[in-house]
């Protein structure tokens, strides 16, 4: 439990140093998620190819309506039949151009969405992998909830980057680029009135975008304020309810979801007004090139077909300059979710293989500790000192001390959850340091207090350790672990799904689930870490006795407040601010009349709790 | 049959895949589509608009006028081709037209503005609105129903459904917008010229029926990706969420497989889903290519011949440009109508839950001078239709007195305490407090006469000051500090690093269960109430922590009525008197020594050593050989 509080501390400020970003690094990350991309160089080829082809065939109808709109006219042939004739053929490249733009513009949505989703694909399972490498140090040190945002809302993030950022980019380079060409080239006082615009929308875009991804954070924030005072407040509405406390609550509610709301309300003003804005711009523009090229038209300097393909080419290159800003955005946020994503994906693994280690060989199963000390890393205080001790197969040891003493950080140790600071572990004298870390777990079982049920069936939960487990050996570890008759008697047995969505189960319950689920592995270390405190002190005894079966060919190792649970085993060991103070059987740590004695005594005076020791 | 022994030597054969083994579990999706219409709902929805009725009025204008004035350009534009352009004309037509263009788009700006912030406005109000009503509703609702109802269900409510009422509020606007603007082409096509208007025209009912087949694939397809998505993600935040146990028991590399396809299934659907959602666009550009040419070889011979103006022709072109978009934005606006209409249903459900319990008009407030007595008369009750869980129990605790109540699970206890506090009504037989039917007294001063402590201390996310100033928020900090240090809470809290103003984390996660119940004392302590009713935690704690707890309990029962449903025997034989429940039936009541003389269940439950009466498995007690006792 003092682990959790030190975590908890630790975790205050664990994203700051990941989230701060400079401008190369920035730029690195961008690179990086580029290079990602084109691990799919088709792909990416043939989505950046069609983006260019697309764009430039799409400038080109603005110049054909224009030249359809002389030949109207009469203009440009000699007689009405070769005017006809001109249409004709005017009209079927525009059709055909309009085709092949459409199909163009498929194969460079389909492959930059495509190009997107593999990158992403490959994030995901580097992502899954990593977390599921990091050591627990790393877990005491985040939230659970930021590492879930980071593998789906970092990873989608940059998984946009292509589709709205690079290929945007280029899309608007060709469309900003040429089309800039074109219309400067026919006329050099209208080209620039109708690109008059661009920069002015271009900018304010960026800009509102920019401003509205800030808020937009914000808002998200204010969101999870908010929906964790709804959530506490269904999930505790019997105190709410027991405290008459409902009035509190709404007010709590209200409070937190008017902030969201006024937030929201300012990010419907910079939309609108940058969106109205925008608009405005655009249509001056509109205005101008109409008005001045109306009376270059009047004066005979350009032809009606001229002015006609300007203004069409304004109306094409509206939409892509407004969605300058969406690139901008998308810039911004690869470039930060890539920063945290990649800052994971290179963590040093704390806990890892050396290279080449061998796989550990138990033969007697002997478990040693040889002055053993442990801090948590990045802590100054020493939780474990000068810690030794062996067991042999078939032996139980079992520790006992105040809670905080270092019991539970001491077995952690032995499956390397966290690496001893000096001094060393060996089973069948293999440091566990130098063996394989796979081999290791398999020969080491940790039943926790508070274990992680899975939202599966029973079944499943058993054999979690030990998938392949046939159903007898289940079944056997669930009797064993007394839970065998209460999931007999449920209408789906062994298929029963437990979990919010299924059966809820009581303290007890799955803290038997949790025995059983370790009964199915075949280490040479067992560990129950205060596993049974909230199984009552008979049912627990029928587990000890059924465990005995299992006991016989591994060391066992008890944690547990309760003597009755413990006073059974080979050697006691009594921790307390780290180190053992004491050791011996029962009866020896009894006649020592030492702290064991101080516990025993507190714990049995007649006036307490007596009748649950009588039995012992 | 196997031995122990050969199952405990037998190896499995890890090469082949595990063929049950599972990552992540998918909770199935609520209906997400309804029917497009329904107007009992569309009804419901109203009264939540209705408020807003005159924004709406303005926002819709503003829309209309903003369409009317995409309208006009290509005709401002066609009138001064045709006649502001004639060569040497004087300009004067041109400035004019130039004039009527400046008017409409300063229309168009103030329209824009207006119709996406006042609609974008209060669609947020509504969210709002909507949101605020549901949180009322559910802090009246009978626990009867919270009890049926996952946390999670609601809470997808209370926020994805209600979001997608705000979507549908916002594009339901613009589509009043996109059916005007495509009225509005119509009419204006067919006004400038019947025939060419007819012949570009053709296209748009061939998107038409492509759009209304395309429709169900391509949505099934979008929903697809969706839930793969969720899927993957659920995963994904199961392998965060446990992943000590994952490491502890080694499951990695198996993990690893089952989320490698489960990943790969959600790339397949978004790249599938991502076919379906371009391949309309080559359909739409070719339909628009066909529009233009046949106005290029129409129009233009038209004009050729002088019976179409060239002008028309040039507005022609630029209508064709923005001809397809209402109707795309009109058929996505169909299935958002679709999915506002499912959210809306499960609004209307949880706003219109029947309120079970409520105060009696002339109900009476229990004040400080009420005594504190708590007695049940007859008292059947159960949550299930000819499934009592409590049968005709009688029992007086006198002020001052702390009754401990005892049974194996299931037996009511828990039943018996939610009663108190009228969490549910009695089917029969009354439950009185301080002499008054809790059916008469207002539900608030009851709840300020009696304070709770639930076998689970649920802590609020907050300091610890405000945690345990929750029952009476006006409480001083001297208050605070005297029921912490009367509970033996004072010195953890100031070990802590802000002491009393230390942020818990969600639900206290940074305090050990005993350091939670203690706080969960002191904010009883602090409520300050007659009655106290206690559910004592079962789980066992470490030895130290034990004595303080029992120390406090002692402290909080001090001076009031006590109700315990005790776990630990050191609190049972603490009690004034005893009462045992079996199978909803009160069977024996007395102190230690006189049910231990007895000889009941009692005695044989205490002789048989359990550390509590609550986990006692269920085939040990028939064992103690008692029938119904009635």
């Amino acid at each position: 439990m003092s682990t959790d509080r030190a975590g908890a501390k630790r975790r205050a400020n664990a994203f700051s140093h990941v989230a701060k970003a400079s401008w190369g690094k920035g730029v690195g990350t961008l690179w990086r998620i580029t290079r990602l991309n084109l691990r799919h160089p088709w792909q990416v080829t043939a989505c950046i190819v069609s983006t260019f082809i697309a764009a430039t065939l799409q400038l080109f109808i603005p110049r054909l309506l224009g030249r359809a709109v002389d030949e109207a006219q009469g203009i440009l042939g000699a007689g009405s039949a070769a005017a006809e004739s001109a249409l004709w053929s005017t009209a079927m490249l525009l059709l055909g151009l309009s085709i092949a733009r459409g199909i163009f513009t498929l194969t460079q949505n389909y492959y930059s969405e495509s190009v997107g989703h593999n990158a992403a694909y490959e994030l995901r399972l580097a992502t899954y992998e990593k977390l599921q490498q990091l050591s627990f140090s790393f877990h005491d040190r985040m939230h659970s909830g930021d590492l879930i945002t980071l593998g789906i809302l970092d990873i989608e993030g940059v998984r946009m980057f292509f589709a709205t950022g690079l290929v945007r980019m280029v899309l608007l380079a060709v469309l900003i680029g040429v089309g800039a060409y074109l219309l400067l080239s026919t006329d050099l006082v209208l080209g620039l009135l109708s690109l008059s615009f661009v920069p002015f929308v271009g900018w304010r875009s960026s800009v509102v975008q920019l401003k509205l991804r800030a808020t937009w954070l914000e808002l998200q924030d204010r969101l999870t304020v908010m929906s964790r005072v709804m959530d506490e407040n269904l999930g505790g509405i019997r105190v709410v309810r027991a405290f008459a406390a409902q009035e509190h609550e709404l007010a709590k509610f209200d409070k937190a979801s008017l902030s969201a709301l006024e937030l929201a309300h300012e990010r419907v003003d910079l939309r609108v007004t940058s969106t109205s804005a925008m608009n405005f711009s655009f249509f001056l523009a509109m205005g101008l090139v109409l008005w001045f090229g109306g009376l270059k038209v009047t004066s005979g300097e350009i032809t009606v077909g001229t002015l006609a393909a300007f203004l069409t080419f304004m109306t094409i290159l509206q939409m892509p300059v407004r969605q300058l800003g969406l690139m901008v955005n998308s810039f911004a946020r690869a470039s930060t979710c890539g920063i945290r994503l990649f800052n994971l994906l290179d963590l040093e693994l704390a806990v890892k293989d050396k290279p080449g280690a061998p796989e550990i060989k138990v033969s007697d199963g002997t478990l040693r500790f040889d002055h053993v000390s442990f801090r948590y890393p990045g802590t100054t205080r020493d939780v474990l000192k000068d810690v030794s001790f062996s067991a042999k197969r078939g032996e139980t040891i079992a520790f006992v001390g105040p809670p905080g003493s270092g019991k539970s950080t001491l077995v952690h140790l032995i499956p390397r959850y966290y690496d001893v600071s000096s001094g060393a572990i060996t089973i069948d004298g293999q440091n566990v340091a130098e063996v394989a870390l796979d081999s290791l777990r398999r020969q080491v079982a940790v039943v926790q207090q508070d274990s992680f049920l899975f939202t599966t069936t029973i079944e499943n939960n058993i054999a979690y350790g030990n998938p392949w487990a046939k159903e007898g050996r289940i079944e056997r570890a669930a009797e064993s672990a007394q839970l065998h008759n209460y999931v007999a008697g449920l209408p789906a047995g062994y298929g029963t799904i437990v979990g919010e969505r299924g059966v809820s189960l009581s303290g007890g319950q799955r803290q038997r689930l949790t025995i059983a689920r370790s009964l199915v592995l075949k280490p040479a270390v067992m560990v129950f870490d205060d596993s049974t405190a909230a199984i009552d002190a008979a049912t627990e005894q029928r587990i000890r006795m059924a465990m005995r079966r299992y006991a016989e060919g591994r060391v066992t190792i008890i944690i547990s407040h309760r003597l009755s649970s413990l006073m059974h085993a080979d050697q006691i060991l009594f921790i307390e601010d780290g180190r053992i103070v004491e050791g011996g059987s029962h009866l020896e740590l009894l006649a020592r009349g030492g702290r064991y004695r101080a516990l025993y005594d507190l714990q049995v005076r007649p006036d307490t709790d007596a009748p649950a020791m009588a039995g012992e | 049959m196997a031995t122990a022994e050969d199952i405990e030597l037998e190896e499995e054969d890890r090469s082949r895949r595990p063929s049950k083994a599972v990552v992540g579990s998918h909770r199935e999706e609520e209906e997400v589509f309804g029917k497009a219409y329904d107007p009992r709902i569309v009804r419901r929805i109203w009264s939540f608009v209705d408020p807003y009725r005159s924004k709406i009025a303005i926002s819709v204008a503003a829309v209309l006028a903003f369409t009317l004035t995409q309208l006009a350009i290509p005709l401002i534009i066609r009138f001064a081709i045709d006649n502001g352009m004639a060569k040497g004309s004087d300009g004067s037509v041109l400035m004019w037209c130039m004039a009527a263009f400046g008017v409409v788009i300063l229309v168009n700006y103030g329209a824009s503005y207006l119709q996406e912030s006042v609609v974008g406005k209060v669609a947020e109000h509504v969210l709002f609105d909507m949101r605020r009503a549901m949180m009322a509703r559910l802090q009246k609702v009978s626990l009867s129903f919270m009890d049926k109802t996952e946390v999670g269900r609601l809470m997808s409510r209370l926020q994805g459904d209600v979001n997608s009422m705000q979507e549908f509020l916002e594009t339901s606007v613009m589509s009043v917008g996109d059916i005007v603007l495509l009225f509005g082409i119509v009419v204006t096509l067919l006004f400038l010229d019947v025939r060419l208007g007819l012949l570009t025209l053709a296209t748009m009912p061939t998107l038409l029926v492509i759009r209304f087949f395309w429709l169900p694939p391509a949505k099934r397809s979008f929903m697809a990706a969706h839930e793969t998505n969720s899927i993957a993600n659920g995963a994904l935040a199961e392998g965060i969420n446990g992943v000590r146990t994952v490491q502890s028991l080694n499951r990695q590399r198996v993990n690893f497989d089952l989320y490698a396809e489960k990943s790969h299934a959600n790339l397949r659907s978004h790249l599938r889903a991502a076919k379906f959602a371009q391949v309309t666009v080559p359909i739409v550009d070719t339909l628009t290519g066909i529009s233009m040419a046949t106005v290029v070889v129409v129009g233009g011979q038209m004009v050729l011949n002088h019976t179409l103006g060239l002008g028309v022709m040039v507005a022609f072109l630029f209508y064709i440009q923005r001809f397809f978009d209402p109707i795309r934005s009109l058929t996505m606006q169909y299935s958002v109508m679709q999915r506002a209409m499912a959210s809306g249903q499960r609004i209307s459900e949880v706003l219109d839950v029947p309120i079970a319990i409520t105060d009696r008009p002339d109900a009476v407030t229990l004040g400080p001078d009420m005594d504190g007595s708590v007695e049940f008369r007859h008292v059947t009750f159960g949550y299930r239709p000819n499934q009592p869980v409590l049968k005709d129990v009688s029992f007086k605790v006198n002020p001052g007195e702390t009754v401990a109540l005892v049974g194996p699970t299931g037996s009511g206890k828990t039943s018996s305490m939610a009663l108190i506090h009228r969490f549910y009504d009695v089917w029969q037989g009354e439950v009185l407090v301080g002499g008054h039917d809790v059916r008469d007294a207002t539900q608030d001063s009851l709840g300020h006469s009696i304070a709770m402590v639930l076998q689970e201390p649920f802590l609020f996310t907050g300091t610890v000051i405000e945690n345990i100033r929750y029952a009476r928020t006006g409480a001083s900090f001297e208050d605070v500090v005297q029921a912490a240090t009367a509970v033996g809470a004072h010195e953890f809290i100031m070990q802590l690093p802000e002491g009393y103003d230390t942020k818990l984390e969600q639900r206290g996660g940074n305090l050990s269960l005993g350091q939670r119940q203690l706080l969960s004392f002191a904010r009883a302590l602090v409520a300050d109430a007659k009655i106290l009713v206690l559910d004592e935690a079962t789980a066992s704690i470490d030895s130290y922590t034990e004595l303080q707890i029992q120390k406090a309990l002692a402290v909080l029962l001090k001076g009031r009525t006590g109700l315990v449903i005790a776990h630990r025997l050191a609190t049972i034989r603490n009690a004034d008197r005893i009462l045992v429940l079996q199978n909803g039936v009160l069977i024996e009541s007395g102190n230690h020594e006189q049910l231990m003389q007895q000889g009941g269940l009692y005695s044989k439950l205490y002789n048989m050593n359990y550390a509590s009466f609550d986990d006692i498995p269920e085939d040990a007690i028939p064992q103690a050989g008692v029938g119904t006792a009635t």
